[in-house]
């Protein structure tokens, strides 16, 4: 019995031991290319970020943030448009947080299990994601054309709207985080369902929520498209809402793509602001949830 | 007894007051992409009256003419979300695969801060950096490259021909790619998270290798999930605006092969609406394609949330 066995088993030990090899070999394999891959993706933010920081420094000076734009050739700055893209962006984000954290609540304690609920939810969801470019001509469509021109208002409207699903979404998530003993010792204290949640889901809320606004102001603070059909941009210093404003994604892409030297070079300075500004808000956000921990 | 009945109604009051006030922010979100869908139908309305069916079909772009047609524009929108795709599914798999099982702990959270960090940046950012960037390696290194090699090919080869330019379908699809990997690898990441160790672990108890733990126990728990982050970046690629105009080569024309020059909706919208007069035809068929985008991408995010959503699963 042994000895007709003992051949068998020694050949299905050579063909696993060669079986052994190939599945490591494929293990490594997949392995390094999985490393590779993330070590691509690394090169790309560095290379972004290296771009950035050599063409952009190249022309940094404080005429930049105490001069407005100017024609070609004048050494213009940016004021105008760091300036038009702190009220947007501000208004903005004032004007859909509320709203966002309204539906977040509304998602959260009032809407279980209901179909008006999930539809909002999705709704929201959608919008999310929706091309910010359509979001623009939306905008365009009711708060530039029936007036008759574009406006810093328009542009905040648009801002406001990309703001909303982004805090919906983080408000919902962090309410559902809250346990149910913390709400029904509010209960058993005879709160009513509102006071129980502004005075202990909020508070209990605040870092995630936080975080929350602050991606969204990071979201924003970059976009192009929306601005494009809503506020314009303004090449001269304007601070009036019912104008034309400029921004500073706008100019970048008005300058980036001109033929003038010193326009190019200003673009990559503006680059260079808009996107360590929203990295540094980014990071700061992580901190705030992190902390809250 | 007679206190406590004012003071109940009161609270009765301000629960439905404050009920009413986030039932009707709920609402008021509901009708703002109601009112987007309709804005833009009827924007385009016109142009849609004007040309019937044919605006789908037609290659046109001719505002002497006043000639508008959505094919060339739909055609560039997907097939550069396509390739993008194609480009960035592998990579944000091996990214998601490498944070989840092969990335020391302490590791994986900075990495995948990096990542994210990728995800933040603007796009016009992106679009700067692929033209000044970018664009230059394309024509000097990368399509000449691809064009001896592959354009000889039987069949195949026509797709791979053409002068290189550096601007075009093929470099706006890498740039997309490059934009979308965050967005996915991060879904991927999360949903092989969820995977129960316990199954894992009695498949490495097997004797399986990561590769096979991964092939055979984490993808097919996670599937659907994963189809949904995929289709998600999809939706995202699709919208892409700022980027895609920057590198594209903007030109109304069916590219024959993937290096050629053409446009996208998102890039004629930017591109051609400071052109156009309020009241237009040009700016009708602009809202036109405007509405066109958002009825594929709600289609593309619609699929990716059913897939995405918790219980789902398997």
């Amino acid at each position: 019995m042994s000895s007709t066995s003992v051949p068998g088993a020694a050949k299905n030990i050579a063909a696993s031991v060669g079986l052994g090899k190939r599945r490591y070999r494929t293990n490594t394999i997949v392995k390094v290319l999985c490393v590779a891959a993330t070590a691509l993706a690394l090169v790309f933010l560095a290379s972004i970020l290296f771009t950035l920081l050599i063409r952009g420094f190249a022309g940094l000076s404080l005429t930049v943030f105490t001069t407005s734009t100017l024609p070609p050739g004048s050494h213009g700055g940016l004021l105008n448009a760091i300036i038009g893209s702190l009220i947007q962006t501000t208004i903005g984000t004032l004007v859909g947080t509320p709203i966002g954290l309204m539906v977040g609540t509304y998602l959260s304690e009032y809407a279980l299990g209901s179909k008006l609920g999930d539809a909002v939810r999705f709704v929201s969801d959608v919008l999310l994601s929706a091309p910010s470019i359509l979001i623009g001509l939306f905008v365009y469509a009711v708060a530039v054309a029936p007036f008759g021109g574009f406006t810093g208002i328009a542009g905040c409207i648009a801002l406001a709207v990309i703001v909303i699903p982004i805090v919906v979404r983080t408000t919902e998530d962090m309410l559902r985080l809250i346990p149910v003993a913390l709400r029904e010792a509010a209960m058993a204290l005879g709160a009513p369902k509102w006071k129980m949640i502004v005075l202990v889901c909020y508070p209990a809320a605040k870092q995630g929520i936080v975080t929350g606004v602050l991606l969204a102001v990071a979201r924003v603070a970059g976009e192009t498209a929306p601005l494009l059909f809503t506020s314009l941009g303004n090449l001269n210093w304007s601070t009036n809402l019912t104008k034309p404003m400029a921004s500073l994604p706008v100019t970048i892409y008005q300058y980036a793509g001109s033929a003038f030297e010193d326009w190019v070079q200003l673009a990559w300075v503006g680059a260079l602001l808009i996107t360590f500004g929203v990295l540094a808000i980014n990071i700061i956000a992580r901190f705030v949830l992190r902390d809250g921990k | 007894m007679a206190a406590s009945v004012p003071a109940k109604r009161s609270t009765q009051l301000g629960d439905a007051l404050f009920a009413g006030m986030v039932r009707a922010a709920g609402i008021f979100v509901l009708l703002l992409l109601g009112g987007i869908i309709v804005v833009l139908f009827i924007g385009g309305l016109p142009a849609f009256r004007q040309f019937g069916a044919g605006f789908l079909i037609s290659d046109d772009w001719d505002p002497v003419q006043e000639v508008y047609g959505a094919a060339v524009p739909v055609f560039g929108t997907l097939i550069t979300a396509v390739l993008a795709l194609l480009m960035a599914v592998p990579l944000a798999f091996g990214i998601a695969f490498y944070l989840t099982e092969l990335a020391p702990q302490w590791f994986r959270r900075p990495v995948g801060t990096a990542i994210e960090l990728l995800a933040a940046v603007p796009s016009i950012i992106y679009g700067m950096w692929g033209f000044f960037v970018i664009v230059p390696i394309m024509a000097e290194y990368v399509q000449p490259f691809i064009i001896d090699n592959l354009g000889d090919l039987p069949l195949i080869g026509d797709f791979f021909q053409g002068p290189p330019f550096g601007t075009g379908l093929f470099t706006a699809a890498m740039i997309l790619a490059v934009m979308i990997i965050p967005f996915i690898a991060a879904t991927m990441r999360d949903v092989f998270l969820t995977v129960p160790a316990v199954f894992k672990e009695s498949a490495y108890g097997l004797g399986c290798t990561t590769w096979e733990v991964m092939r055979s126990v984490v993808i097919p728990y996670t599937r659907v999930s994963v189809v949904g982050g995929i289709m998600l970046g999809l939706g995202r690629a699709l919208g892409e605006t700022m980027a895609v105009t920057f590198v594209i080569g903007n030109t109304n024309r069916i590219a024959t092969t993937i290096f050629g020059p053409g446009n996208t909706i998102a890039s004629i919208v930017a591109l051609e609406f400071p052109e156009s007069q309020s009241g237009s035809l040009k700016l009708s068929a602009l809202l036109a394609l405007g509405f066109i985008l958002f009825v594929i991408s709600f289609i593309v995010l619609a699929i990716s949330r059913m897939l995405l959503k918790p219980g789902a699963k398997a």
